[in-house]
């Protein structure tokens, strides 16, 4: 049971650790200068518009390509290395599987690809959980089916990170609740970090603790999703007069809007914001920050202290310790 | 046993639907002392929401006195929530029937009572619901 885990960020190990990193294709850098770090254990959503570099970052995390500049490690080790290759689960957004291939047959696969590590228990248990009979091949599953036949190969392979492509993007509604739950409660189980990336930013809230929020190739927001929300204000009321004092002043507004009299503005908080006679002053939701920030670029960006990465002067040290 | 419905978009943080879930359980008799919480590895595979938040949510009602995390074993409740005292509330629901009648006569509809009531209790009871009151966000 969960509770009884030894929690991973709690020993303070960082999964994921960025510094200076950059990755450059023929058409340009497709991330640039990204240091970030995350924290084990974390449930992680990677977001951003298409182009801001998910899935290089995915690709560099797993190993299937090198950095062009600056280190990215996993688990303190060089991604490309055989451990951290261990180490990390990657299930593709288009699911690949094996259509010929029974479902035992593909956990078979599974268990002679990954060897000793394997756990056939863990993934009959995902399969069976959906009543998939064993004998039915890959290729005649439902949507749902599949998805579950792939988690049950990356938890098999006992990861310590899962990272995850759009994992829910061509289910439906129920299937979607019912794999986000199998994806939950197998993460509960053994603590693994997950990083999951997605377009759709309603199923980010209650799922993940922390966030990692790319555009245009850099990090415009990294840490917990709560602490990310608590720094922020959402504030409507009665646009000021030029001149007259504005409940603003003083905070850092990353994006503003007006219609009419009316002023919309998130802002970062320099200090307390109180409502006021004329405007009110609440909690952004998740998706309100993602939608702000996503929207402004130009905001200059956010990375709470469990997500900053320590100084090069520190990093030899922390080496030493991973 | 206890099933959480976790609303997503109810603007109420997912860990503070379970607490107060879990104390309208114990207020109409569903939980009762005793009674073992599931496994967060239980109410995350049915609500599909992030394991730390139940956790938060158990910590919580143990803050509060209401549950007990014993290691190995899972969260069990400690004491039930006495469904109210009608007695003792008589004076105080009798001073706030006054007090709306007054603001009717003042011209408050039911919706300006409603925010006038709730302004004033987010001031009275500084809410649990901020990371610095209800302990470290995370283990």
């Amino acid at each position: 049971m969960y509770t009884e885990q030894f929690d991973p960020a709690a020993a303070g190990l960082v999964a994921l650790e960025a510094t200076g990193l950059g990755k450059r294709y023929r058409r340009g850098w497709a991330l640039e200068e990204c240091a970030f770090r995350l924290p084990a254990g974390r449930i992680c959503g990677l977001v951003g518009p298409n182009g801001a570099g998910k899935s290089t970052l995915m690709s560099l995390a797993t190993g299937v390509s090198g950095p062009s500049a600056g280190t990215l490690r996993v688990f303190g080790g060089d991604p490309r290395g055989g451990r951290a290759r261990r180490q990390v689960g990657y299930l593709a957004q288009s699911k690949p599987l094996y259509p010929r291939l029974s479902v035992a047959d593909t956990l078979r696969m599974g268990r002679e690809l990954n060897g000793d590590s394997w756990d056939q228990g863990r993934a009959e248990a995902i399969v069976r959980g959906g009543d998939i009979p064993f004998h039915a091949r890959a290729g005649s599953l439902s949507g749902g089916q599949r998805t579950r036949l792939a988690l049950a190969l990356c938890f098999g392979k006992r990861p310590r990170m899962l990272l995850l492509d759009e994992p829910m993007a061509d289910l439906d509604p129920l299937v979607r609740h019912e794999m986000t739950g199998v994806l939950m409660a197998e993460a509960a189980e053994s603590g693994t970090t997950v990083v999951m990336s997605t377009h759709t930013l309603p199923e980010l809230e209650g799922v993940c603790d922390y966030l990692l929020v790319l555009a245009g190739g850099r990090v415009r927001l990294a840490g917990e999703a709560d602490e990310l929300a608590w720094a922020h204000s959402l504030v409507t009321g009665v646009l000021p007069a030029p001149g007259a004092a504005s409940p603003l002043d003083g905070h850092t507004v990353v994006e503003s809007t007006t219609s009419g009299r009316q002023f919309t503005a998130m802002v970062r908080r320099r200090g307390s914001l109180a409502p006021g006679p004329t405007w009110t002053v609440a909690e952004p939701s998740m998706e309100q920050l993602l939608l702000a920030y996503l929207r402004s670029p130009e905001a200059s960006p956010l990375l709470t202290p469990s997500a900053t990465p320590p100084a090069p002067t520190h990093l030899a040290a922390k080496d030493h310790a991973a | 046993m206890i099933t959480y419905q976790i609303e997503r978009r109810s603007g109420v943080a997912t860990y503070m639907q379970i607490v107060l879930q879990t104390k309208q359980a114990l207020r109409l008799g569903v939980l009762v002392p005793g009674d073992k919480l599931p496994t967060a590895k239980e109410v995350v595979e049915t609500a599909a929401i992030n394991p730390h938040t139940v956790l938060k949510a158990y910590r919580e009602l143990e803050r509060e006195g209401l549950v007990e995390l014993q290691p190995g074993r899972g969260t069990f409740v400690r004491r039930g929530l006495g469904s109210t005292d009608a007695a003792s509330q008589a004076p105080l629901r009798e001073e706030l029937t006054a007090w709306l009648r007054k603001a009717e006569e003042a011209g408050l509809d039911a919706e300006d009572a409603a925010a006038l009531f709730d302004a004033c209790r987010a001031e009275v009871y500084a809410t649990a619901d901020s990371p610095s009151q209800a302990g470290p966000t995370h283990p």
